[in-house]
């Protein structure tokens, strides 16, 4: 059970704001999600979150900051401090780059950690080969943004040579 | 298909049929899924983007979904016909307004959509009408498992199916029921019905999901979690709870209907008699006056318009809608006016003898 962001009582209700197209997520006892909810209710303009928002990444230290800043997921290069401020992971593999950190905020918002539904029929294939597609195709996206135009089109013939080893959109 | 053609059809789930429809709307299953090979969309440039669009468009136009399906690319639409989609509930408001490829593929009943590069990779829709969530989860698997045969989803076994957004994370799916509560509304005994729900992690939101307004009476219920219960839990959990508030809804309208008949009758009728005759009329207001009549219909004190037809109009007389039946673009002012000839039209070939 999570706590209210106000005050300590037990957290009943669980937010995600969204404004800009960043999601906040606030947690709140009845009580305190009243007021909110009443505050935040103009249409198309959400006031500002409180100030106590958990995930919100104002407020913390500089060393904070750089440890978050630190936490590279090692295949789409997203930081969890980006993670922090946005609410949207990078890739799939960022859930294993930041499971310490997330495992709690999964805690948070959904009171467990285990999936129990439906499980896909094909087992993916392993982490490894799984995230290098993604990894490759993020190198290609920074090879490009810096005119690296070599480094591209070796990155491309390697994405391409690695689908058609994983023939994973055609099978029957 | 083409979109215009849209317009002269009727969404299979506006039937305004099916289970407690007298109440409950429609019944609809999301499931949020990604591709294994490719970042999540914040990690995605506009080449990866176009490359998620192909291999999805690809591999959902090719589905047996049991009938023609058409595929509309969302950036090449102008912004009437995005919002057109919209108000169909066929897209969401945040795959209308994003940018970069993107697309949906729907059923000609368009009770089925896949929204591609919305939030997640794919969005997959399943609307069917009134209370029937079985047969919604039973359609939806079906076809998350037609795609599973041809794409590969990013899955971890102790997490589940993974999303951008953690809060979907795990089954992904997103279980509401559209209610139309107007009598809760009218007697404030909404606010219980909220606070309950809140203690029970279930969200309430407006007509066209996550932000909206409960415009109309109309409230959308669902669920918070999406990780540690299984999808039939999650289903279950509103299959218990759903039916408490529609009987909740169906004992306030009694009441009202006992106690203070005429007055629910003078309102009825007065919100219906405006619909026929109004010369300029805004949507919201229409919404409102749509939902006593609505209501008036489901307790027998209207007894010359269907169901079917309110619901229509519901739909119809919002702003893309609007425009697409006049096939022309209005101004706010020129829409409200149109709004109201539209509604005098409608309304007047239901009861015989009034031209105008």
């Amino acid at each position: 059970m999570s706590k209210c962001n106000r005050c300590p009582k037990v957290a009943t209700l669980h937010i995600t704001e969204l404004m800009k197209g960043e999601a906040h997520e606030v947690h709140l006892c009845e009580e305190c999600a009243q007021s909110y909810l009443q505050n935040s209710s103009a249409e198309d303009a959400p006031a500002p979150g409180p100030g106590g928002l958990i995930k919100s990444t104002t407020g913390m230290g500089e060393a904070e900051l750089e440890a978050l800043e630190k936490l590279v997921c090692p295949t789409c290069k997203t930081t969890f401090r980006e993670f922090r401020s946005q609410g949207r992971l990078g890739c799939a593999h960022c859930y294993s780059a930041f499971r310490e950190e997330l495992l709690p905020l999964l805690e948070n918002i959904h009171g467990d950690t285990h999936h129990c539904g439906k499980f896909p029929k094909r087992a993916p294939d392993d982490s490894q080969k799984r995230y290098q597609l993604i990894k490759l195709r993020n190198d290609l996206r920074l090879a490009v943004a810096e005119e690296s135009y070599e480094e591209a089109a070796r990155l491309r013939d390697q994405i391409h040579e690695l689908e058609n080893r994983t023939p994973q959109e055609t099978s029957e | 298909m083409e979109l215009k053609d849209l317009i002269q059809l009727r969404g299979e789930w506006m039937r305004g049929e099916g289970p407690d429809a007298d109440i409950v709307i429609s019944s609809r299953i999301r499931l949020a899924r990604n591709l294994v090979q490719f970042p999540f969309l914040s990690r995605a440039d506009d080449g990866v983007r176009g490359e998620i669009e192909r291999t999805l468009h690809q591999n959902v136009i090719e589905l047996a979904l049991g009938g023609q399906l058409t595929y509309f690319d969302i950036n090449q639409l102008e912004g009437i016909d995005r919002q057109f989609l919209v108000e169909r509930q066929l897209i969401s408001r945040e795959l209308a307004e994003s940018h970069g490829s993107r697309g949906v593929c729907f059923t000609r009943q368009e009770n089925v959509s896949l929204m591609v590069n919305e939030e997640d990779h794919l969005r997959i829709q399943v609307l069917h009408c009134g209370f029937e969530l079985d047969s919604c989860w039973r359609e939806i698997s079906r076809i998350d498992d037609l795609l599973e045969d041809r794409v590969t989803y990013a899955f971890d076994e102790e997490l589940g199916y993974l999303t951008a957004c953690p809060t979907n994370v795990g089954t992904g799916i997103r279980v509401s029921v559209l209610m139309h509560l107007p009598a809760l509304v009218l007697t404030k005994e909404i606010q219980k019905v909220f606070q309950a729900l809140q203690k029970i992690s279930l969200a309430v939101r407006g007509l066209y999901g996550e932000g909206s307004q409960a415009m109309g009476d109309f409230y959308q219920i669902s669920n918070q979690i999406t990780l540690g219960n299984s999808e039939e839990q999650l289903l279950k959990k509103l299959k218990d709870v759903v039916p408490n508030i529609i009987s909740y809804e169906r004992k306030v309208r009694q009441a009202l209907v006992k106690e203070s008949r005429q007055a629910l009758h003078d309102k009825v009728s007065r919100a219906y008699g405006t619909l026929k005759s109004a010369q300029s009329i805004s949507s919201e207001e229409t919404m409102h006056l749509l939902s006593s009549v609505r209501m008036g219909v489901n307790l027998g004190l209207i007894d010359d318009l269907p169901i079917p037809t309110v619901n229509e109009l519901f739909m119809h007389t919002q702003p893309a809608h609007l425009q697409k039946l006049r096939n022309s673009s209005l101004d706010s002012a020129d829409r409200n006016a149109a709004r109201a000839s539209y509604l005098r039209q409608r309304l007047s070939s239901v009861q015989p003898g009034d031209q105008n």
